[in-house]
């Protein structure tokens, strides 16, 4: 079992490594994630960048935008290509396919925000260390890789339901945005309230417990990771995928 | 192991208004080229998802080598091999990562998965070129590499849906070369479907006809046509008088005449032979340019199947 899920894992993510930087641009587009979150935007920040807390919130919303790219195609973008079948054809069972696909996305997604994170810590090592090594508080550290998985993990597997009712790749990816775009609405949602609401509320997260904040935000999201992971295993059936 | 290699009894599958599979009952012996014969739509595609438990019956069951497909169907996978209507192969890859990656699941280990891609992709002339996205690839090609994606992992069995459709008549013509050639050296049973007489023809030891779902007949394509089809042989030369006519119809294994242009077509009953009728024709004046004897094509069967089958 667990040699079938790293058969399909090394698979997709050989797919996703193709077809994301085998072309120029491609390459190029890699390059430009990589120069705003690993180098302008810790330029920019300075040592705060390495030592407020804050930073962690940051880590958790950027997978959500890799997985998304990505976990739209694995099984309507399969339909559509017409590889599905052959796949469903053979020994593998349902669980390696959907556990392969879905840790396929999360190694991706968590691969490319950590390069970021390293090399954010290295610009701003570069730029402010002034001699000494700067380093992410252990904590900090902890909590971005705990973040980063369980964010992953729950756009990932969100996004195969999603990918498994669509018809179509396209229409797979429209629904993801929709989504992503939601969760952008507290941020934005913030912006658009009165000023004194707004400092009541940037008030109460200073004096708030981050940490306590941070745990309770990671028990909901793994919840919901154990959810949405149950669905998509209950809703992943040979003859329900050939039919269309 | 049972020399039986596929089973049905009664498999019926229904679509909403549709009866895809209409109960089909069949024994395909292992080890050979089995063709399932029908036009487009009369559920071949159907059948092979059923076979495969890709679909589950609505009634009726099917028993693949030795496993029931309602209850074993990973069983039945786990020994098959299929190229099915799409080739499936995954065109933001290379050749050799498709092989690669289907190798892996089908656990070859490495070295022995490293000599079978590089036999088959040698045999099917693709070495050279294993490197390349097999996207940009003509459909001929991308059709060999599944062919040999499908035969990987040496399975006893082989399901090949409509393997040829689609490519043009040379690509066509050289993968049935490639197949029948496979199917030999591999010793394995394929059950290959086709809408396609000439390459049920080329390639079955048995054929199953079908029809909207239901199986008109089942036999080697000699036996169909015997049972069918008749023996025709043409007679070109000059003077085809009325009494040499009548004196050809006079014999028993006439079975009908027709005079067309410069030459007379004749229906001949099964088995029949040429040269006593060409002597009458002598005997009666006809100057005999050439004689040209043919079987019943398989095609002649194949629509005389399909209009009793609308009566
Ligand atoms: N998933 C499906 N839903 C509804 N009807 C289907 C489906 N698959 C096949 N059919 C119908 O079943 C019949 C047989 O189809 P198919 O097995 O694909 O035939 P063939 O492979 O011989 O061309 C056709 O009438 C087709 O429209
Ligand atoms: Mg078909």
């Amino acid at each position: 079992m667990m040699s079938d899920i790293w058969t399909v894992m090394r698979k997709e993510l050989k797919e996703i490594i193709t077809l994301g930087g085998g072309s120029r641009g491609g390459k190029f587009s890699y390059l430009i994630v990589l120069g705003v979150f690993g180098v302008f935007v810790p330029w920019q920040s300075g040592r705060a960048w390495v030592e407020s807390p804050m930073v962690v919130a940051l880590w958790a919303w950027l997978p959500y935008f890799y997985t998304a790219t990505w976990v739209a195609d694995s099984f309507a973008g399969e339909r559509e290509r017409h590889t599905l079948e052959t796949l469903l054809a053979s020994r593998l069972s349902d669980r390696a396919i959907l556990l392969g696909k879905l840790l396929a996305i999360m190694t991706y997604a968590c691969g490319l925000v950590w390069s970021m994170a390293v090399i954010g810590l290295i610009t701003v090592n570069v730029g402010f260390g002034q001699g000494t090594l700067l380093l992410y508080p252990p904590a900090t550290a902890v909590a971005m890789v705990v973040a980063t998985v369980l964010g992953s993990g729950l756009a990932a597997s969100a996004g195969i339901l999603i990918s498994l009712r669509a018809a179509t790749a396209r229409q797979a990816a429209q629904t993801m945005s929709l989504l992503i775009f939601f969760l952008f609405i507290p941020i934005f949602g913030l912006q658009l309230l009165p000023a004194e609401t707004q400092a009541q509320v940037s008030l109460w997260l200073e004096q708030a417990d981050l940490a306590q904040i941070g745990l309770l935000a990671g028990g909901i999201v793994l919840v919901l990771d154990g959810v949405l992971l149950a669905a998509a295993l209950a809703r992943f059936q040979r003859a329900r995928l050939i039919l269309d | 192991m049972t020399d039986i290699a596929i089973h049905t009894e009664n498999l019926t599958r229904d679509f909403k208004t549709v009866r895809a599979v209409d109960a089909l009952t069949l024994a395909v012996p292992a080890g050979i080229v089995f063709g399932f014969l029908g036009p487009n739509g009369s559920g071949k595609t159907t059948t092979i998802r059923l076979l495969l438990g890709l679909l589950e019956p609505t009634t009726g069951q099917a028993v693949v080598l030795g496993h029931d497909t309602r209850t074993h169907a990973d069983a039945v996978r786990a020994q098959a091999g299929a190229l099915l209507e799409h080739h499936g192969l995954y065109e933001r890859l290379s050749a050799e990562d498709n092989l690669e990656f289907y190798g892996r699941v089908w656990r070859l280990p490495g070295p022995e998965r490293a000599a079978r891609i590089k036999e088959l992709l040698t045999q099917t002339g693709l070495w050279d070129r294993r490197r390349e996205t097999v996207g940009g690839w003509s459909r001929g090609m991308k059709q060999k590499l599944a062919v040999a994606r499908t035969l990987l992992h040496r399975p006893p069995l082989v399901f090949l849906d409509e393997p040829t459709a689609g490519l043009d008549p040379v690509a066509a013509a050289e993968l049935r070369e490639q197949l029948a050639a496979l199917a030999a050296r591999e010793g394995v049973t394929v059950f290959l479907t086709t809408h396609n007489l000439t390459e049920a023809e080329k390639l079955c030891a048995r054929v199953a006809v079908i029809r909207q779902g239901r199986l008109l007949a089942v036999g080697h394509p000699d036996e169909l046509r015997r049972g069918r089809g008749r023996p025709q042989a043409e007679v070109i030369g000059r003077n085809f008088s009325e009494a040499a006519l009548a004196a050809l119809r006079a014999r028993p294994e006439v079975a009908g005449l027709e005079v067309k242009d410069g030459g007379l077509a004749i229906d001949l009953q099964a088995e029949a032979e040429m040269a006593p009728l060409v002597s009458v024709l002598v005997q009666h004046g006809v100057q005999v340019e050439e004689v040209r004897k043919g079987k019943a094509s398989l095609e002649d069967v194949f629509l005389t199947l399909m209009e009793e089958e609308q009566k």
